[in-house]
């Protein structure tokens, strides 16, 4: 217990590899984890900017390559943008893997269907990785994908190389841009013309909070059980293991029994405003 | 470090040892008041810190002991909503009070805690890990919601499946003499919430005051093995039966004359329900936001980090201190605070400690010490404003509540 303990709160020191530019305001952080890194798709771990803060970051790597450890993250406060500062050579401190992942293995034998809003594909990329080298098993793999302006979207060279292997890759965007001749509108939009089986299928859902109400209430609307869709949920984390109180979200703390979770335990929690 | 710490557990484990034939004839023993003074110095001679209450700036807080002397000796407390003055008593009872402003909580969960340092060299980031405190502690003089808040800490710090190494080395290297409460203050709920005023478990030894024509004495009550190797070495003769009457007597009559209590039944399903109840715009009007209730609860875990640099940035250390879910930071998010209004944030706080710590853990946050009742500034009574939340919502507020919700 003591050494587990000791091993939660204590973070430990990794090697920035690569810095990958995103867009303009996200980034991509490959580190060196030393010792292969196992975690699931959906966990996340707490990046240490020493002398600024720690800030929970989901994991967007894939999991079947723990000899590196991948994070995206989008400049949205003190500690992102310093970690936007890093560069290959620094070192920065790791606490994790944190929380409860998606549950990939459900999607075997089913439809998966994967709608992500902006940064949310970044916790979701581990899924799609995941989806790839279980093409033969899962049926379908669809992605819907909504990002506020051709700017903001992410990983555009991935999306069209999953596409190329065998998933059905579905973008759209809120307003128009530069160069963008694909679809404008909200992201619910591109479920429809999907055709996924209601019935068996797992849907995994992460972007902003109105984003997975309507998503789920279209999923609903054609046939899914509301038990089938997962959704993840955020809010301030302080510790990740649950100790510190700040990520409760009702009966939930979203660090220990999130940030993945159904949607029939998400759904009364996103009903109540300032919860 | 972890070595220390693996060593305090184990003593532990072995203090907690008691086989079921020593639990079947555990027995009362006779501490005679002339003799306190002995107990102390036996534990302080056995190398625990002792700390208990003690008088400070009008205030009945928890210090170290070095003598009974250190003891409030002849005073006791005047408490109701927003209310707390400490005054003489016609006696010289020991332990004539209650709970104060401090708990024991600032003994396990530090009110600041290193956790690690950080030592920046060019590009490189050595971590350091912090030693955990595994120093021998008595809690001395904790009463039986103090007993329940460590055992509902235990469940959120050190039984979970991340245990905090700091909390568990102090609590494991902890000695506990409980006082069982001779009275109680008007803002007591123990008995409504199962927890006093009679210590059951969670002490070494448990002390009940004494004070009548057969002298000033305590009945003592063993625990575990530590308390029984404890009045072994003071030589304690066992209670006279008479006494053991009394105590259990006097325990009785403070669990009968107490008059605040907070209706339980069915309580966590009503707050689960409340969201919307318009009462918490109500309660909202009153409260300050100030803190103070989270400050005094003994169950309150909530902590928040801060890094504390060096002028040339190369040294950091990362403290755990505690926070406060009525802080605006507490719920900030990027786009700001969650919980913007102290609507929401007294929700939080009271349905937390009534209702979603059974999700979360298993059991109530509140051990019905009433600390949050006396050191409230704006004299809000928590068991008040469970009764007005279980005033039923109307069909139309519930409405306008769901519909505010804007989809």
């Amino acid at each position: 217990m003591s050494v587990a303990a000791q091993l939660a709160m204590l973070p430990r020191s990794m090697r920035v590899r690569r810095f990958i530019r995103e867009n303009h305001d996200t980034f991509t952080l490959e580190l060196d984890p030393g010792e292969p890194f196992v975690f699931r798709p959906g966990q996340f771990n707490m990046l240490h900017v020493p002398g600024v803060g720690e800030s929970a970051i989901s994991i967007s790597g894939d999991a079947a390559k723990p000899e590196v450890l991948v994070h995206t993250i989008r400049e949205v406060g003190d500690v992102t943008r310093h970690l936007g500062r890093l560069r290959p050579g620094d070192e920065l401190g790791v606490r994790g893997p944190f929380g409860v992942g998606w549950p990939v293995e459900r999607a075997l034998g089913q439809d998966l269907v994967i709608v992500a809003g902006g940064i949310g594909l970044a916790p979701l990329r581990p899924v799609l990785y995941y989806a790839l080298k279980h093409t033969r098993v899962i049926r379908n793999v669809f992605l819907a994908y909504g990002a506020r302006s051709p700017k903001d979207m992410l990983f555009a060279k991935d999306l069209k190389r999953f596409q190329r292997r065998g998933l059905n890759v579905a973008a759209t965007v809120d307003r128009w841009g530069e160069g963008w001749t694909g679809r404008i509108g909200v992201v619910t939009k591109l479920l429809e013309n999907m055709p996924y089986e209601p019935r068996s299928t797992i849907a995994m859902v992460c972007g902003p909070e109105v984003m997975i109400r309507f998503t789920a209430r279209v999923l609903e609307q054609v046939g899914m059980q509301s038990s089938d869709i997962w959704v993840t949920l955020e809010r301030n984390m302080k510790c990740g293991v649950g100790t510190c109180g700040h990520c409760q979200l009702g009966s939930v703390l979203l660090c220990r029994d999130g940030p993945v979770v159904p949607y029939p335990k998400a759904a009364p929690l996103l009903n109540v405003r300032e919860l | 470090m972890l070595a220390t710490l693996r060593a305090a557990l184990e003593r532990r484990s072995r203090a907690r040892v008691h086989t079921l034939a020593e639990q079947v004839e555990r027995q009362s023993y006779l501490l005679p008041r002339a003799r306190l003074d002995d107990l102390i110095q036996l534990l302080i001679a056995r190398g625990y810190r002792v700390q208990g209450p003690t008088l400070r700036d009008g205030a009945i807080v928890l210090g170290p002991l070095r003598s009974d002397r250190d003891l409030p000796i002849g005073f006791t407390d005047e408490q109701r909503a927003g209310h707390y003055r400490v005054v003489p008593r016609q006696d010289v009872a020991v332990f004539g009070y209650v709970v104060g402003p401090h708990s024991f909580k600032a003994e396990l969960l530090r009110p600041a805690q290193t956790l690690f340092r950080a030592k920046r060299e060019a590009k490189r980031v050595r971590f350091i890990a912090e030693a955990v405190d595994d120093s021998p502690l008595c809690l001395f003089g904790a009463r039986a919601c103090d007993l329940a808040a460590i055992e509902v800490q235990d469940g959120v710090l050190r039984d979970s499946q991340h245990p905090d190494a700091f909390y568990a080395a102090r609590r494991a290297a902890s000695c506990i003499v409980a006082v069982g409460c001779t009275q109680s203050a008007p803002t007591c709920f123990c008995a409504s919430m199962g927890t006093g005023p009679a210590p059951t478990r969670g002490y070494d030894l448990a002390l009940t005051e004494l004070i009548g024509d057969a002298g000033h004495r305590f009945v003592v009550a063993v625990g575990t093995r530590l308390g029984a190797d404890l009045v072994g070495e003071l030589g304690l003769a066992l209670v006279p039966a008479d006494d053991a009457d009394l105590a259990r007597a006097a325990l009785r009559d403070t669990r009968r004359n107490m008059r605040k209590s907070l209706e339980t039944t069915g309580l966590q399903e009503m707050l689960a329900a409340a969201a919307n109840h318009p009462h918490w715009d109500d309660v909202a009007a009153r409260c300050l936001a100030c803190t103070n209730c989270t400050q005094v609860c003994p169950t309150c875990f909530c902590v928040g980090v801060e890094d504390r640099v060096s002028l040339d940035g190369s040294e950091t250390e990362r403290v755990r201190h505690w926070d406060s879910c009525f802080s605006a930071e507490y719920s900030k998010l990027h786009g700001g605070a969650v919980r913007a209004s102290v609507r929401a944030r007294y929700r939080q706080w009271l349905t937390h400690k009534l209702s979603t710590w059974f999700d979360q853990f298993g059991r109530s946050g509140c051990v019905g010490c009433g600390r949050c009742i006396t050191f409230c500034p704006a004299a809000i009574d928590l068991t008040e404003e469970v009764q007005a939340l279980r005033a039923p919502v109307s069909a139309r507020t519930r409405a306008r509540g769901d519909s505010s919700n804007g989809n």
